[in-house]
């Protein structure tokens, strides 16, 4: 950073007497020191570490020599990097909000509220009532880390990222929980060809929403607020978006001159406290005795023993190749292979007898069309009239969008085309693993088709753009890391969790004082590790198969490789083209449609190739997605981003005419008429456990008398409503959109807010117990603790059993009794049998059009997908039109719900106590059975108890020899990426099919 | 319910010369209990191993987003049937299972999995349970049986209450270790050696043990206070929760811990609750009510000998202790440790705490109610007592944790004055 550009804060007085003091913060990208004498500061440092925490701090201390020679010393070290230094050196340490809190109580006392974001860390302060401190928990995006990945994703340094959020004209919504998820977010608007500035304003505004809703947890920022740390201080555009989503004017936001120093300051009011001094000589001896100390982290084997070993290795894997022929010379057939991956561009081009003739590597740079064009006008260029062009193929992200840029005449979905390379390299491959810039793909291959496919959907810590990311930030280019990391004698054990976890690691080895080398190695075993028992969960190389091949980008850097192979105790397959090989398969692909002649763009054509791209919002239905309008040549539109039909503009869809019980129950809802109001109205949310009891409630109470409003289907701007109120951020999103309801309730204004504890559901006599998962039993608890807004309102959260007409009777007369004087226990208990009825025979209707699918399908000989999971999935908010999606794809949609009924497995190898768990194994074991029936499970990301049903789920599945796919589904939900999941599903079905007659 | 095919039973035969492992979770309690399993004729060993390759193995064999506790005893399980130290032939594994909402109770059945995914399908897995899920014929928990972990629940919690409250202050480091161990090896000798236990020995052995705490010579110092709740694993366990305990102490802090037998009280009290909300099993409450009035008497023998004999604050008293979230959290929530946590904060909050670190596995769903979800209406009653959450898993360096534990600490320290 440019010191020059460092704030004035030499006329800040702070009350520490006639001392010399000097405050140290080392944070975990930046170390800051304040030199303070006789209350003026007189000197001060701000500069990126780059890990070497100890080095920094010798070169600052040269920095003040000649300031402080020859005084006495009030020392004081705060900041996470800095704990394990002052440990070491004797000094003392305060804790770095802490110390922020003490000094705004002195500087700016009337201050509410304290923001401070850092490199990897992002905290609040209340100052008002009583004062509160917290930190961002385990798992937490929305900080200078998180911008920092997303300003390399968008290829711009931090600046521009901020320069360009200034000029938005609207902001994409970009999940705010982890960088994962954001990443999922930007990279498709990206390869859509969506406006930079917007989704730059969408990444500034996900730091918002993260900090609100993960570290205010159920406070409300306001009053006057201060906002501290690097990356607010740079960002003007952050700064923009946290006053503009708090409502702030200009008297109540404040961005101090000192923001950046203020932990070293806190640190200095600390120091002043203290009673010890030292003078310069004896700190400085103190600092540099504490350089090598080694202790605490934990240290694996190195990656090679000696220098032979890794010769043979290096041997070993050159005979994975690809012969190449030299394009100039050759003339002939030819056939394009185009991978347009997360990332990445990758493109081949083969001859007829599969050699190399181009390859072509390179980062997309946010726009994938323009990659491609400048190689097609290369490869077009080298093949002059000798070579020509039979065929194409393309596949990855960017695929349809490239499909219709450039008319290519087929698309092949990822999975497929990293099977069909693999198959070339090894033809009896029965698993194959592609780690890529940021996901990681796995499947095994069972008689020569796709089996399971695996994708890494919670965590992305397993892959190169994270590799790469860590090495830039600690000022390394992604070769060399990895060559350093070859030579490491002790590499750190870093865990398999999340970036934001392993940063803390990282934090933690270089606290105990290993080298770039240690922590490249380390790194390298995480990727594995996670890839392992993260993704595949595999327990033993023999697991995983017999003849592996490995593939993509990052198992070009033979420190993973090498790891890997360690890991698994076996030997495994690189190609050399390891990170060509879903082009390499897409060209294969392309050979094997046979065609006469390609339909891909011509020479002429590309000349005058113009490539615009408008966003826009679709009006079809409550999804409002948000569309890009891609316009090639200025002729040929191209629209993405949405979820359905609809938004092609296609005027009559077909679609609504294949039955998709996900619809069919959603349409039900809607229709549940208000009723009378003779008692009062009552409110219900339509969240969690009321997906599946609404019709029971609802006939009881308006059979009572009562008007019973729900607050409707959820989405994006319901969420924001009630997300200041949320106290826990590792909560499913089902449960975190209860706040959304609560509040659509409260605006319209009913008497009452019901919500019951269900601790039972309904017994239908499938498992050994009848349990709803605490979230859905007991939610009540926390609204009615967390949201001051409820006091407003009668909520009733009454225990009740829904077992026994009796108890019922009990529990509904004595909740009303003490409003409704007139209200006779026989009323209630009439009330309540009808509702009995009103749920059986909702129940019957959900089975009767279940079998109505089932029939529809077979007369029409399509698939049907059970679209399995919890009742609240059908919610447009929480399935993000999934169900809309499997129905284009040409599925028939039913529920787990609507065939739970026909069949259980014989055998449940985990306690069955859940009602809605049981209805899974029973969908599976019905699925078991019908050739024409496949299972794909929706779990919420969070899910505890989803971690006990998708393996069992899994093994039924695979008892019958079914393909298991698991789709995980948070706030937002890449469509993207379940595209491919059904897709390989689909593809894999048909390969099946064929092989099998 | 109670029957399950498919799984391997631990036969009357397989009693004669299995060895049952089992992992520990507080290492006073847990020494006893084995000595009580042993004195029947079961031959236990409880695992107190320790270290990361545990977890490596936990990670290897179970679902990964499974709580941690679940892949920490699993691990440790695995990793003990591959020391060689025992003969895999002649060995059985030993859970306890409670049968709630949570899906704690799942633990079995993800152990029995892992056992087959680690080839070791033959090794019958027990399922230590009050619930009746299922039942071994070579294990029966048989009234004396269940007589005498009582008191070995009841002698932990007493050592484990005196030992936290002298171990910040005792001038001769490790003296309060040394005599809270010494008295469980003897207590352990004891409760499987006597034929009938005698209440009026137990007794006397309560005032033996305030007595030899109260003779360990101790500073003056005035240190804070700091409670621990949470899951119970984690909240408990030192290698579930990066040995918290100890950490606190050489942070110049008491650290406070809640009993072992709150938490059975707490699942019998609930058969108790069930019956009044539910309207079900109402046999069941009628004997829980019973046995819940049974261990109140127990407990209130034990607080007394403390408050008799010496100056240390004795564990809370649970029929006081239920009353407290009243208001804040209704006693039907009852999945994991439910109200109870909630409770707990309450009661720590009397003992006078200055702040509250509330442990639990990452995801854990329970404490997203009766944890984090009632933090907020906590601190409203009690603005004085600083709480943090501290998520444990596999992934989570101590560093991170520290750091948010050291937030909390300077706070707690700076209004303690």
């Amino acid at each position: 950073m440019d010191k020059s550009k460092l704030s004035n804060i030499t006329d800040i007085k702070l009350n520490t007497g006639l001392k010399s003091i000097l405050g140290v913060d080392i944070g975990s990208t930046t170390a800051k020191l304040i030199l303070v004498q006789n209350g003026e500061i007189t000197h001060k440092i701000y500069e990126r570490h780059f890990s070497q925490v100890r080095h920094k701090i010798r070169d600052m201390m040269l920095e003040i020599e000649p300031l402080v020679c020859n005084e006495q010393l009030y020392v004081a070290i705060s900041g996470s990097a800095g704990l394990g230094l002052a440990e070491d050196a004797g000094l003392p340490f305060v804790q770095e909000v802490f110390a922020t809190g003490e000094l705004i109580k002195q500087l700016q006392p009337d201050t509410s509220v304290v923001i401070e974001l850092g490199g990897e860390d992002a905290k609040i302060i209340f100052f008002e009532g009583c004062m509160e401190q917290r930190m961002n928990g385990a798992c937490a995006g929305g900080t200078g880390a998180f911008i920092d990945q997303m300003a390399t994703l968008m290829n711009m340094s931090i600046n521009e990222l901020d320069r360009l959020s200034l000029q938005s004209t609207k902001i994409y919504p970009i999940a705010s929980r982890c960088g994962v998820f954001a990443k999922s977010d930007i990279q498709p608007l990206l390869n859509q060809g969506a406006n930079k500035a917007d989704i730059a304003a969408g990444i500034f505004q996900a730091v918002v929403d993260q900090t609100i809703a993960g570290l205010a947890q159920g406070r409300r920022i306001e009053g006057k607020v201060m906002f501290l740390g690097g990356p607010i201080y740079y960002c003007k555009g952050l700064r923009k978006r946290f006053v503009e989503t708090l409502k702030l004017d200009d008297n109540n936001a404040l961005f101090p001159e000192y923001g950046l120093f203020s932990v070293a300051m806190g640190a200095a009011l600390f120091a002043s406290k203290q009673q010890n001094s030292l003078s310069y000589p004896e700190l400085t001896e103190r600092l540099e005795k504490c350089t090598c100390n080694r202790q605490n982290t934990v240290y694996l084997k190195p990656l090679f023993e000696n220098k032979e070993s890794f010769e043979k290795f290096r041997e070993r894997h050159q005979k994975a190749t690809v012969e190449w022929l030299d394009i100039k010379e050759y003339s002939g057939d030819a056939y394009l292979g185009i991978d347009c991956g997360s990332t990445t561009t990758k493109l081949v081009l083969i001859s007829g007898d599969k050699k190399l003739l181009y390859s072509y590597y390179s980062s997309n740079k946010g726009n994938p069309v323009d990659v491609v064009r400048e190689q097609l006008i290369r490869i077009y260029r080298l093949c002059d009239t000798r070579i020509k062009i039979k065929g194409s193929a393309v596949t990855g992200y960017g695929e349809d969008l490239i499909k219709h840029a450039f008319h290519i005449d087929a698309g092949i979905v990822e999975t497929m085309a990293h099977f069909t390379a693999a198959r070339h390299f090894k033809p009896d491959v029965d698993f194959i693993l592609d780690i890529g810039g940021q996901d990681i793909k796995c499947f095994k291959i069972h008689n020569g088709t796709i089996d399971s496919v695996m994708l890494n959907e919670a965590c992305s810590s397993g892959c190169g753009s994270f590799i790469e990311t860590f090495a830039k930030s600690m000022g390394y280019g992604v070769e060399e890391f990895s060559r350093l990391g070859l030579k490491s004698k002790t590499p750190v054990d870093l865990g398999t969790r999340c970036t934001v976890f392993m940063n803390s690691s990282v934090k933690q080895a270089q606290k105990d004082g290993a080298d770039i080398s240690d922590i490249s190695a380390g790194l390298s075993m995480s990727v594995v590790k996670n890839a392992l028992y993260k993704v595949i969960r595999a327990g033993s190389a023999h697991e995983l198969g017999e003849n592996i091949v490995v593939q993509g980008g990052t198992f070009l850097n033979d420190a993973v490789l090498r790891s890997f192979e360690l890991e698994l105790g076996i030997n495994v397959i690189r190609p050399q083209i390891a990170e060509l090989m879903g082009a390499y398969g897409a060209a294969l692909y392309a050979m094997s449609l046979g065609l006469q002649k390609s339909s891909i763009i011509s020479d002429n054509e590309l000349k005058n190739f113009t490539h615009s791209s408008v966003p826009a919002i679709c009006k079809g239905c409550g999804n409002k997605c948000h569309l890009t309008v891609n316009t090639f040549s200025g002729k040929d539109k191209y629209i993405s981003g949405n979820k359905c039909e609809k938004g092609l503009g296609k005027g009559n869809v077909r679609t609504e005419e294949i039955p998709n019980l996900h619809e069919f129950k959603r349409k039900r809802m809607k229709n549940l008429s208000e009723g009378d109001n003779i008692r009062g109205t009552i409110g219900m949310p339509l969240s969690l456990g009321m997906y599946e009891l609404a019709p029971f409630w609802h006939r009881i109470f308006t059979s009572l008398g009562f008007k019973v409003i729900f607050s409707g289907f959820s989405g994006r701007e319901l969420y924001t409503k009630g997300q200041d109120s949320i106290p826990s951020d590792t909560v499913c999103y089902p449960a975190k959109l209860m706040h959304g309801h609560i509040e659509t309730l409260l605006e319209k204004k009913t008497d009452y807010i019901f919500y019951p504890c269900l601790t039972y559901n309904f017994d239908e006599n499938m498992g050994d117990n009848h349990y709803n998962c605490p979230v859905v039993a007991y939610y009540s608890e926390v609204l009615n603790g967390n949201m001051e807004s409820l006091k407003n309102t009668r909520f009733l959260f009454p225990y009740l059993n829904i077992n026994s007409r009796r108890e019922l009777t009990n529990g509904i007369f004595s909740l009303l009794k003490p409003k409704h004087r007139d209200l006779t226990r026989k009323d209630v208990r009439e009330a309540i049998d009808k509702g009995y009825e009103e749920y059986r025979k909702w129940m019957a209707e959900l089975q009767q059009e279940g079998r109505r699918a089932i029939e529809y399908a077979r007369a029409n000989n399509k698939r049907i997908l059970i679209l399995a999971g919890r009742p609240y999935h059908i919610d447009p908010g929480i399935g993000h039109g999934i169900d809309k999606l499997a129905v284009s794809l040409g599925f028939v949609v039913i529920t787990e719900d609507s065939i739970s009924n026909v069949i259980r497995p014989e055998n449940v190898g985990v306690l069955n106590q859940w009602t809605y768990h049981a209805r899974l194994y029973n969908a599976a074991e019905y699925a078991g059975h019908h050739d024409d029936c496949e299972l794909v499970q929706l779990v919420s990301f969070g899910c505890g108890l989803d971690a006990i049903t998708s393996d069992e789920v899994r093994d039924i599945l695979e008892r019958h020899r079914k393909i298991y796919t698991q789709i995980k589904i948070d706030e937002i939900t890449n469509l993207g990426a379940v595209k491919i999941r059904l897709r390989s599903l689909l593809g894999a079905l048909e390969e099946r099919e064929r092989k099998d007659g | 319910m109670g029957k399950k095919e498919g799984i391997v039973l631990f036969t009357k035969k397989m009693k004669k010369d299995y060895t049952i492992l089992a992992p520990t979770m507080l290492p006073l309690h847990f020494k006893m209990l084995e000595g009580v399993l042993n004195s029947f004729g079961y031959r236990t060993r409880i695992l107190e191993t320790s270290g990361k390759h545990i977890i490596e193995k936990g990670l290897k064999y179970v679902h990964n987003d499974t709580c941690y506790p679940a892949l920490i005893v699993i691990g440790q399980l695995l990793d003990a049937l591959e020391s060689g130290k025992y003969d895999r032939d002649k060995t059985a594994l030993l859970l306890t299972q409670t049968g709630g909402g949570c899906r704690a109770s799942n633990y079995v059945s993800l152990l029995r999995k892992a056992i087959v995914k680690a080839g070791y399908e033959h090794i019958p897995v027990i399922s230590l349970n009050f619930a009746g899920l299922e039942r071994h014929p070579g294990f029966k928990l048989t009234v004396p049986i269940i007589y005498r972990m009582l008191y070995a629940i009841l002698y932990g919690d007493l050592l484990m209450t005196l030992k936290n409250q002298c171990r910040p202050y005792e001038i001769n480091k490790g003296e309060s270790d040394a005599l809270a161990n010494g008295w469980a090896v003897k207590l352990s000798e004891e409760l499987s050696r006597d034929n009938r236990i005698c209440y009026k020995k137990v007794k006397n052995n309560y005032i033996s043990i305030v007595r030899d705490f109260s003779k360990i010579p101790r500073n003056k110092d005035r240190k804070i206070k700091i409670g621990i709740v949470g899951e119970i694993y984690v909240k408990f366990s030192p290698i579930g929760n990066n040995n918290l305990e100890d950490f606190l102490i050489s942070e110049g802090v008491e650290p406070v811990v809640p009993s072992l037998l709150d938490f059975c009280l707490y699942c019998v009290y609930n058969g108790i609750v069930d019956a009044e909300l539910y309207g079900i099993r109402r046999t069941k409450a009628f004997f829980c009510n019973i046995l819940y009035k049974y261990l109140i008497r127990k407990q209130w023998d034990l607080i007394c000998s403390i408050t008799e004999n010496s100056d240390f604050r004795p564990m809370g008293f649970f029929e006081k202790t239920r009353t407290l979230p009243e208001g804040i959290i209704g006693l039907g929530t009852k999945m994991g440790e439910g109200w109870l946590l909630t409770a707990e904060m309450f009661e720590l909050a009397t003992q006078g705490v200055h702040g509250i670190i509330c442990t639990q596995p990452f995801g854990c769903l329970p404490n997203h109610i009766a944890g984090k979800g009632m933090m907020k209406p906590f601190q409203k009653r009690h603005p004085d007592v600083n709480i943090v959450a501290i998520d444990y898993d596999p992934g989570t360096s101590q560093i991170n944790q520290e750091n948010r534990i050291k937030l909390m600490l300077a706070d707690a320290k700076s209004r303690a004055g």
